[in-house]
């Protein structure tokens, strides 16, 4: 007892000190980097980590470079278009391989293939959520009327629009949740149409990771590590996605945050199921800043090697 | 037919009446008690459903109207606004000074905003919004339009916009932390520019729902129902539930029951529609059956459910009562069915009893008292009478059998004496050594008419006789003893036989009522010269066995029958019997003995067998006609009495 107790304040001693910010507020979305809180495996790679809460008014992006946190997630796109501005950071993970952004339509607006969508009302969000419909647009030379959509899909619901941004692990539960048929509904996933961009990637600063490679490495591992865990225990991670929902006085919804996490475990898992989780693919970089170029987002296309440190490589090297 | 339905079939032929009584008849009142009970349960269930939904109708459509009055008079607030706003010219001050008024004097307005669009209302500014709500209990304003609220892309003013349309936003919590749940109104307001009509803002005006949630929560049905309110979304805006409120659709709900039905339903309330469906609660998660109807103008829709256990309680404690009844019925037509049938089946019992003793001889046992007049007591009387017949005749008949044993007995008695009065012994007379005599007679019945009789008149006249008194039986027998004793009497006197049946007719004719009468064969023999003098009183002619010749029947004539005519004179007539002949006399039994055939022994065959007997004394003689006659008429029984005698001379 006593030598545990010891061996115990002898490990807190030496727990590096860091802080994580999830992009949005807490959800599903973000259930591995709990779960590996709460199951202790960031302090048993030897991490005292602090979570801070993310959501609309506390940008992840904005922490990251003013050095509010050490790690935080951002999507692919938002990274790479965060460096090409002059900010030193850099991609330590890519846990997402698959874009969950898409559009969705109502059949009964006769929309059914993306030229349909002619002359149409479509909803999009601001900033990073406009690179892929607009790739889209161009792709399937479509002129659309844009609409700007808030977080809410009621604009949609209401016939408001014609076509509204989802992201398929969120919104387009929230529309079939209020009462619209899945059979009633034309999905365009991205990914489909040569546009995936994967989204959510673990960041930190090019600085962070040269003054200590090992606790990046660290961090990494021991989210992947609370992500295989989350999927191999889908119910106990829903109760801690809801208490850290209810910590952070979001509303909760069980059946949805269910619906969340099932398609994390689709959006994570590498294409080829052989892969190892995180590793962003060289093809997947290259079409995302390849679409940022082209449409004007950024200026150059830097290297994928100074984007993106694989820790394993690394150690190697 | 299987063993088994065999075994079944007797077991149930083996039952008593009682048992098959109280099986039949309760099978067949349980049978039509459950018919009744289901038939009245099935329609007081349709009765109480259609009265459960006409409760509901009620119900959900009065509080509906209450919600839907209260919403369409606040909605009038801000439409008013943007009609004077598309009609006036306003100056900023002016604006204020109105929206400010619109929520100092409309209680159940929490707040209100202009929200215009970018630069329309001045070219100077991107926002302009200006709000005046309600907080602390005075009128706050605020300009809502910043880099951090930019109004133009939330529901409350994308919404209308887009749609053109005034619009209800869905129910929200109130941003100011109160956890009062609002909801907002917007109404698009535009100006007609250059003939163009051109979109300029939106009016809002934001409501506490509060009301609407005590209105729905006081809904109280039976002691578990409850009522709801879902948004146009199908979120849950009161529920007794809290944790569901705000966070939960019905569609969220459906999809965590697996409830493919509910999601259904969900959809039919936000299209705006009405009905009664099934629905298991989700506070108890009873059966209940939901009535549901729209707020039309929000788009909400409303419902309330109804406990199926509790509006049934009254009819299944009906049930039970009458499950009860049924069976307690049941029960005493059972033991009135037992007591019937055991008044039925004692006395029945008892009479068979009785009939065993009374088959053993037993007529003085006593039958049961009928206690009623119904069938079985008809049965019991009519027993009772059978029994009483019975003993009254085997009495008459055991008086009517010892009168017939005395009269058989008498009878035998006249037979013996009959028998006795004609010669039986024989030969007769033995030391005669110049005739032989031999006579037989079988009477019909115990006593007959027919008779025999000889008799030496002198020493050499030997009389002899056979007769056949008309009708049979102890009438016949006494015509018969009269007949031979005057027969006896008159030729006692050396006479001829002419004048024996003369004198014999006289006196039978006198006092003969019953007309009887008689036919007599007599002749008397001269022993020592063998002539025969004979008389014939309507008697068969007698064979003369002639010891050289056959048999030849008597020539000689055949008067009247005696005791008819009294005055009728009998001649006489005479033959000459040689030595070794004789004389075969008969009565009519013997020719008329009839076989099967009806065929009558007839004169010719005993004339044949006479001939063949010819020269045999005359006791075989006389055997061997008997044994034919026997032979022939076999096995029909005789009819007539059979009477022979034969005289043989020997000289």
């Amino acid at each position: 007892m006593f030598l545990g107790v010891s061996h115990l304040a002898g490990a807190e001693s030496t727990l590096k000190q860091a802080s994580f910010i999830p992009q949005w507020n807490p959800q599903a979305q973000f259930a591995g980097y709990y779960v590996a809180y709460e199951k202790g495996f960031y302090k048993k790679h030897g991490i005292d980590l602090t979570v801070l809460q993310g959501g609309p008014n506390r940008p992840s992006s904005a922490f990251l470079t003013q050095g509010k946190a050490d790690f935080g997630t951002l999507w692919l796109s938002t990274g790479i278009r965060l460096r090409a501005s002059g900010q030193r950071i850099i991609n330590v993970g890519q846990v997402m391989q698959r874009s969950a952004l898409m559009l969705i339509a109502k059949k009964s607006h006769k929309i059914e293939n993306p030229q349909d969508m002619q002359g149409k009302k479509v909803g999009l969000w601001s900033d990073d959520f406009q690179i892929q419909p607009k790739a889209f647009f161009k792709k399937y030379n479509l002129d659309v009327k844009v609409i700007p959509q808030s977080f809410s899909v009621n604009l949609f619901l209401r016939d408001g629009v014609d076509v509204a941004s989802a992201m398929w692990y969120n919104e387009y539960h929230t529309i079939v949740n209020s009462g619209l048929n899945p059979d009633e509904l034309t999905p365009f996933f991205f990914h489909e149409h040569g546009l995936n961009f994967p989204e959510d990637g673990i960041y930190t600063l090019e600085e962070t990771f040269k003054r200590d490679p090992s606790l990046s490495c660290a961090f990494v591992k021991a989210s992947i590590e609370g992500w295989l865990y989350a999927f191999s225990h889908p119910e106990e991670t829903l109760d801690i996605v809801l208490k850290y929902m209810g910590r952070g006085k979001i509303p909760a919804n069980r059946a949805h945050q269910k619906w969340m996490f099932n398609k994390m475990k689709d959006l994570i898992t590498p294409p080829d199921h052989r892969s190892a989780i995180g590793v962003l693919q060289p093809s997947d970089y290259q079409r995302v800043a390849d679409a940022l170029k082209e449409g004007g987002w950024i200026k150059e296309v830097q290297n994928y090697e100074s984007f993106f440190v694989w820790c394993e490589k690394h150690v190697e090297k | 037919m299987s063993p088994s339905s065999c075994g079944a079939k007797s077991m149930w032929r083996n039952r008593g009446i009682a048992f098959k009584l109280i099986l039949s008849i309760s099978v067949s009142s349980a049978f039509i008690v459950i018919l009744i009970f289901s038939f009245h349960y099935h329609f007081s269930r349709r009765i109480i459903e259609k009265n459960v939904e006409m409760n509901a109708q009620n119900l959900v459509l009065s509080k509906a109207n209450r919600i839907e009055a209260v919403l369409s008079s606040t909605q009038k607030v801000p439409e008013n606004l943007a009609c004077f706003l598309e009609n006036s010219s306003y100056a900023k001050e002016e604006l204020l000074q109105i929206l400010r008024g619109v929520v100092e004097n409309n209680p159940e307005i929490y707040g209100a905003a202009v929200a215009f669009e970018p630069y329309r209302f001045s070219g100077k500014s991107l926002y302009f919004a200006p709000y005046f709500y309600r907080s602390d209990g005075k009128i706050a304003f605020s300009d809502l339009g910043s880099e951090s609220y930019q109004y133009f892309s939330l529901d409350w003013y994308q919404i209308p916009k887009e749609l053109n349309r005034p619009q209800w936003s869905e129910p929200y919590y109130d941003e100011g932390g109160g956890n009062i749940l609002m909801a907002t109104y917007s109404v698009p307001f535009y100006k007609t520019v250059e003939g163009k009509r051109q979109f300029m803002g939106i009016v809002t005006a934001d409501v506490s729902l509060e009301w609407l949630q005590n209105i729905v929560s006081s809904i109280k049905v039976l002691e578990t129902g409850y009522g709801f309110l879902i948004s146009k979304n199908g979120t849950l805006v009161t529920h007794p539930l809290k944790d569901l409120i705000m966070n939960e659709t019905i569609f969220g709900v459906a999809e965590s029951r697996s409830d493919v039905n509910l999601r259904e339903i969900g959809r039919k309330m936000i299209r705006g529609e009405s009905g009664f469906v099934p629905f298991r609660g989700i506070v108890f998660g009873k059966l209940c059956w939901m009535y549901y109807s729209p707020i039309r103008s929000s788009g909400w829709s409303l419902a309330v459910l109804f406990p199926q256990d509790e509006f049934m309680a009254d009819i299944r404690k009906l049930n039970r009562i009458v499950i009860i009844l049924g069976i307690v019925g049941l029960s005493l037509l059972c033991l009135a069915v037992a007591s019937l049938a055991r008044s039925i089946t004692n006395p029945l019992r008892a009479m068979a009893q009785v009939t065993e003793v009374i088959a053993t001889g037993n007529l003085d046992i006593e039958l049961p008292d009928a206690k009623s007049s119904d069938e079985v007591g008809k049965l019991l009387e009519a027993f009772r009478y059978m029994k009483g017949s019975l003993k009254d005749y085997i009495q008459r008949l055991t008086e009517t059998t010892a009168s017939q044993e005395r009269i058989e007995s008498e009878l035998k008695i006249a037979h013996d004496i009959q028998m006795n009065i004609l010669p039986k012994t024989f030969p007769p007379f033995p030391d005669r050594q110049e005739f032989d005599l031999y006579a037989f007679i079988l009477p019909a019945r115990k006593v007959g008419g027919d008779f025999y009789d000889f008799f030496l008149v002198d020493q050499d006249h030997l009389c002899f006789v056979i007769g056949d008194v008309s009708g049979k039986g102890i009438p016949a027998s006494l015509f018969m003893a009269v007949t031979k004793t005057l027969i006896k009497a008159t030729a006692s006197r050396l006479i001829s036989p002419g004048e024996i049946l003369t004198g014999v007719n006289r006196e039978l004719c006198r006092g003969n009522e019953s007309c009887m009468f008689v036919t007599i064969f007599c002749g008397v023999l001269n022993t020592r010269t063998g002539e025969v003098l004979y008389a014939n009183g309507g008697h068969n002619p007698p064979l003369i066995v002639r010891r050289d010749n056959e048999a030849s029947f008597v020539a000689g004539k055949r008067g009247l029958v005696i005791g008819v005519i009294e005055d009728f004179v009998y001649e006489t007539d005479q033959l000459k019997l040689q030595s070794g002949d004789a004389l075969f006399m008969y009565t009519d039994g013997v020719t008329e003995a009839a076989n099967e055939r009806e065929e009558l022994f007839s004169d010719d065959r005993l004339k044949r067998k006479i001939s063949s007997l010819q020269g045999k004394p005359v006791q075989e003689i006389i055997s061997g006609v008997r044994e034919e006659i026997a032979r022939f008429s076999n096995p029909v029984s005789q009819s007539d009495d059979i009477a022979m005698m034969i005289v043989e001379f020997k000289g």
